[in-house]
Parts: C-alpha cells; sequence; structure tokens
C-alpha cells in the first residue's frame, strides 16, 4: 500500500470543502497513512469463506416511525452553499440536457 | 437530425419490438424515506430539507418503516416473491439532483422480485385480451431533487448557464417497478404498454401508498425499446425514453420510437444505446445523454443502514391487506351495478372504472355516473387531449350535479353548462349554479303564466292537445323552455301544459 501523500489530503481537503492549514496536512498525512495500511491488513486475513460484511452490527429492521420531524430553515440549509438564487442551490450547469 | 420515420405497419412486417417498463411511484407517506422531513407537493424551496437528506457530514438516515411497509404491499399485489433479507445500496453518480453524490436505492437485492401482472388490453371484438407482463422487480429508492435550468445557452463555452437545484423532493420515497423483456406482443405493443401503466396505477390507487398523478410526477413511466428481425427471437440495442407522464404519451412513444428505430435500421445502421427526452406537445422523442457514459455506479452496500428482513408473518399479515384482485373486482361491480358486458367494457377500456365507482359511491347512480363520464366528459377529454381522470373535474363534482338533476334543479342543458363551469375551475357545483343563475325555475306562477304566454300564441296547437294529441305538446314545451332560457323543467311544463288544456 503506497503512502497518501500530502497533496492527495491537500486534494481530498478542498474536494470536502474543510480547511486545512499547512501544518495540520503536515500532521494529517502520515496519520491517514497508517489508518489505511490498518485497513489494508484486513484483506490478508478474510479467506474467500468470508462474506464481505456491510454492517458492523448484527442489526435488522431498524425503521422510523413515519413522523414529521422539524426542518432547516430556508436560510440555514443554503447556508453553506457556494451560490444562491431564488433560494436554491445555484451550481454550474454539468449536461447540456433537460433533468 | 431530421429522424426517417416508417410507418408502423411496415414496422411489423419487418421487426418484432420488445419493450421494458421502469414505473417510479412516489408514495404518500407523511415524512421521507430516510428522514422526518414533510413529502408536501408544491412547497417553498428548499423549506422541506435537513441534515439528512442533503447530505451534511455526520448525518445518518434511518428507514421509514412505513416505506417498507407500502413496498411489501406493492410486491405482494404484483403476485411477487418478498425478499428475507435484503440491504440499501448507494448509487453514487455525480449529477447535483441530489447533495449527497449518490442516490439511496437497491441494487441486487430488491424487497420484491419475480412477479407478474395480467394485463388486459383491449380488441375490437369481445372482451379484450389478456396478456401477461412479467416484473423482474419492485425495488425502493429515494426520489432525487429538481433542477430548474437557467441562463444563457448561446453556444459560448464558458456561457452563464446553471441550474437552481430544490431539495424538498430529494428523499421522497420511491418504489421503482422494473418488468423483464416483453416480447411477442407485436402490433399491440403501445396498447399492452399502455395498458400496464393504467392497471398499474389503478393498484397503486387502490393500494393507496400514493397520490398516482401522473401529471405531478408521482408516478413516472420510462420506456425502453428494442426491435429484432421478425422472427429472429433475439433482442435488438434498445433506448430509453423518459419523461413520459401520461397514459396516452406511453402509447405514443412506443409507437414512436418502433418507428424511429425502424428507419435507422432499414438504412442499415445502428441503433444507439442511450437515453432519450419525450416531448409531450411535439410527440417526439430527442437524443439525451449516451447511456454508457453513465452506466458505472459504483454500487455498493449501504454502510449507514441495516438490511430489511420482513418477518414471513410481518409479510402474511401485509397480504390480508390487499385489495380485491381486479378481475375479481371487475366482475362484482357489473353484477352490483347491472351493467351489459358492452358496458363494462367501454367503462374499462375508457379507463374510467375507479372515477365511475367514485361517483357512484358519492351518490349517483351507476347509469347516470357511467353517461357523464362515457359521453359528455370523455367528450371534452378527447378535445383537450387528455384521460377522463385529468380533466380536473372530480367524481364528487359530477356526482353532485347529478343529485342536482335528480332533485329537478337543474336539466341535462344546464348540468351540461355546470360542467362548463367546472371545467373553467369557477368552483364547486353549488357556487357555480349561483354564479350562473343556472337553477330551474321553480316559481309555479311564472312558470304557468309561460305555459299560457305558449298556449295562446300557439292555438292550433293548443287545439290539436284538446283533442287529445298529446304528441303535440312538444312544441309548446319549447316554446316555453326558450320564454324560460332553458331554466325549467321541462316534465313539469309538460304536466301544466295537459292540465290547462284537459
Amino acid at each position: 500500500m503506497p503512502e497518501i501523500t500530502r497533496d492527495e489530503v491537500a486534494h481530498l481537503a478542498n474536494l470536502a470543502r474543510i480547511d486545512l492549514s499547512d501544518a495540520e496536512l503536515d500532521q494529517l498525512a502520515p496519520q491517514l497513512s497508517v489508518i489505511l495500511e490498518s485497513v489494508a491488513s484486513i484483506s490478508g486475513v478474510a479467506g474467500d469463506d468470508v462474506p464481505p460484511t456491510s454492517h458492523a452490527l448484527p442489526l435488522t429492521n431498524v425503521f422510523r416511525e413515519d413522523v414529521n420531524t422539524p426542518c432547516l430553515t430556508p436560510e440555514q440549509a443554503l447556508a453553506g452553499a457556494p451560490a444562491v438564487d431564488q433560494q436554491r442551490f445555484s451550481v454550474p450547469r454539468i449536461l447540456g440536457e433537460e433533468a | 437530425m431530421t429522424e426517417t420515420l416508417v410507418a408502423f405497419d411496415d414496422v411489423l412486417a419487418s421487426y418484432d419490438p420488445a419493450m421494458g417498463l421502469e414505473v417510479h411511484v412516489e408514495l404518500n407517506t407523511r415524512s421521507k424515506m430516510f428522514c422526518g422531513c414533510p413529502t408536501e407537493f408544491g412547497a417553498e424551496p428548499n423549506t422541506q430539507v435537513c441534515p439528512t437528506c442533503l447530505g451534511l457530514p455526520g448525518a445518518m438516515p434511518v428507514v421509514n418503516g412505513k416505506a417498507v411497509e407500502a413496498a411489501i404491499r406493492i410486491g405482494l399485489a404484483l403476485n411477487c416473491e418478498i425478499a428475507e433479507w435484503c440491504r440499501f445500496a448507494r448509487k453514487n453518480y455525480f449529477y447535483p439532483d441530489m447533495p449527497k453524490n449518490f442516490q439511496t436505492s437497491q441494487y441486487d437485492e430488491p424487497i420484491a422480485f419475480e412477479g407478474y401482472m395480467d394485463v388486459t388490453v383491449p380488441t375490437e371484438e369481445g372482451d379484450g385480451e389478456t396478456f401477461r407482463v412479467e416484473i423482474e422487480r419492485a425495488h425502493m429508492e429515494e426520489d432525487t431533487g429538481k433542477s430548474l435550468h437557467v441562463g444563457g445557452a448561446t453556444g459560448r463555452i464558458h456561457g452563464a448557464d446553471h441550474s437552481l437545484v430544490d431539495y424538498n423532493r430529494a428523499g421522497i420515497p420511491l418504489i421503482e417497478i422494473v418488468t423483464k423483456p416483453i416480447v411477442g406482443a407485436g402490433e399491440k405493443a403501445p396498447l399492452v404498454a399502455r395498458a400496464y401503466v393504467a392497471q398499474l396505477r389503478d393498484l397503486i390507487i387502490a393500494l393507496g401508498v400514493s397520490d398516482a398523478r401522473m401529471d405531478q410526477g408521482s408516478i413516472r413511466a420510462d420506456v425502453n425499446l428494442s426491435l429484432s428481425p421478425k422472427g429472429s427471437g433475439t433482442l435488438g440495442t434498445r433506448t430509453e425514453t423518459k419523461n413520459v407522464n401520461s397514459l396516452r404519451s406511453v402509447e405514443r412513444a412506443v409507437r414512436y420510437e418502433m418507428s424511429r428505430h425502424a428507419g435507422v435500421l432499414d438504412a442499415g445502421r445502428s441503433i444507439l444505446q442511450e437515453t432519450r427526452h419525450w416531448h409531450e406537445d411535439t410527440g417526439v422523442t430527442t437524443s439525451g445523454r449516451e447511456k454508457s457514459d453513465a452506466e458505472d455506479y459504483r454500487y455498493f452496500p449501504e454502510p449507514d443502514l441495516v438490511p430489511v428482513a420482513p418477518t414471513r408473518a410481518w409479510v402474511e399479515e401485509l397480504r390480508t391487506t390487499l385489495p380485491e384482485n381486479p378481475t375479481q373486482k371487475r366482475a362484482r361491480l357489473q353484477a352490483e351495478w347491472g351493467f351489459s358486458d358492452l358496458e363494462m367494457r367501454d367503462t374499462v377500456g375508457a379507463g374510467a372504472l375507479l372515477i365511475v365507482e367514485e361517483t357512484i359511491s358519492a351518490g349517483a347512480s351507476p347509469q347516470a355516473a357511467r353517461k357523464w363520464w362515457l359521453g359528455e366528459m370523455a367528450r371534452r377529454a378527447n378535445e383537450a387531449g387528455v384521460e377522463v381522470g385529468e380533466l380536473g373535474v372530480t367524481p364528487v363534482d359530477v356526482a353532485r350535479v347529478q343529485v342536482l338533476v335528480d332533485e329537478g334543479k337543474l336539466n341535462d342543458k344546464l348540468a351540461r353548462q355546470v360542467l362548463d363551469g367546472l371545467l373553467a375551475g369557477e368552483g364547486s357545483p353549488d357556487e357555480i349554479v349561483a354564479a350562473r343563475g343556472l337553477a330551474i325555475v321553480s316559481d309555479e306562477g311564472a312558470l304557468s303564466a309561460a305555459v299560457d304566454n305558449a298556449i295562446a300564441a300557439n292555438p292550433d296547437v293548443a287545439d290539436k292537445i284538446r283533442d287529445g294529441k298529446v304528441a303535440a305538446a312538444g312544441a309548446l314545451i319549447g316554446a316555453v323552455m326558450k320564454e324560460m332560457r332553458g331554466q325549467a323543467d321541462a316534465a313539469r311544463v309538460r304536466e301544466l301544459i295537459l292540465e290547462k288544456l284537459n
């Protein structure tokens, strides 16, 4: 497993809209590498007879009642949007088509 | 590009059509699939959103149990097996209609699978023909947000085009119902497609799990179509037509794509596997994105949700809540209403069974309900190019009009004017009667005076009636109705005339 580079962490932080200082990048890059290596070690343990799991707990049927809970206000909902117009999230048009 | 379209009969001479229908049903739960936000249609933008449906960091989804119940009931009504254990999956894609960059759906573990629906296709003679449509799967997922595209479209590479997104709809529970390839329908393919969606809609309404309004997008159909050389038994390359939002359009879209595919194939070219957009106004499809580019959704099991494992006891309990089988129901209603085979067939064929049933429950007699919906209302729907159910006139309105007729407050002519008012959105039948001044004049004095005037103006006719030629009364009735501007009860006028002349 190759090490995760400082540039890759900076790129991921940018995609996730997380503002990281140079010091934080220096600190996080080696830590993420350690985490990835630990996770990768699992693939060495699991044989073909171990099915991949999708959840850590052996639970099923966790359901919610069909009732309403409070929403965000539009101002709160739109607070993190890079651009807002007509109480909507304004985004670059991606494909030249009607959706 | 101008398309070469082949005449429908010529398509059938050379090719066999195969169809696949994907129908999305938006459930009418009070809250969304994975959070408690309301699901009301038409709310102000971004007022029904929370951290979960906006995909904000740290928010955790929890499955709406009522939506799972609806999914199981839909599956059972479509004669499906219900999974003993199934999971949700992330369908990853980058398009701003989902703020999470994935849609929570189901992939290879749908909650319901391997079912069928027997569809009745109208025929020119007899009661219609049954065609079995096999159901591949019905799975749970969430709806996406709504994008409003604005800006230049001037062709500049760095133009001002952008999209405005409202996430109120994002996260509303959807059930996607997918058929197996429908082959062997031949010339009936467009009718089978329409009848399938119509019957599915009626079933959804009977289950009470959705508003089932195609015009509001609570039922949406995607039509996959391919052609193969006649008799080859193979499947050709398909196109997927989206945006097909009325029953009539389902039929038209199948017909159009059959003609278009044949044009491409006859010219020795290949069908491109792609998404096509249906245009209701012009009745054509246009090319959307190429499907192959978008096909890799990198599905993986949703780690934030635990599996759904409906107990057999729960499934059997839900089975007892299913509505009556449509075929049995039809037989029962026909007997209750006293309809002839022909009357029943016409009612079903017009897609008016449910509306007629609701009109009868609202107080109209079976024959009156049938007469309004298959006569006057069908004519008006035809003129407007919509289904009778899409006219915006409710069964309760029509039943009320008939009650007013039965009570002698309206005659047929006035009742038709009330329908005009209903179609124009002027309010309830009673409001329209009041506003337009349509009620029959029950003032016996005014009526009696009008009858006297008619007798005085037509002495020859009056003499004939005195001599016992009662049939001649029609001419006097006409004169009285003219004087009363149609607002009189013809039967009462006739009584008055005969009383005065005998």
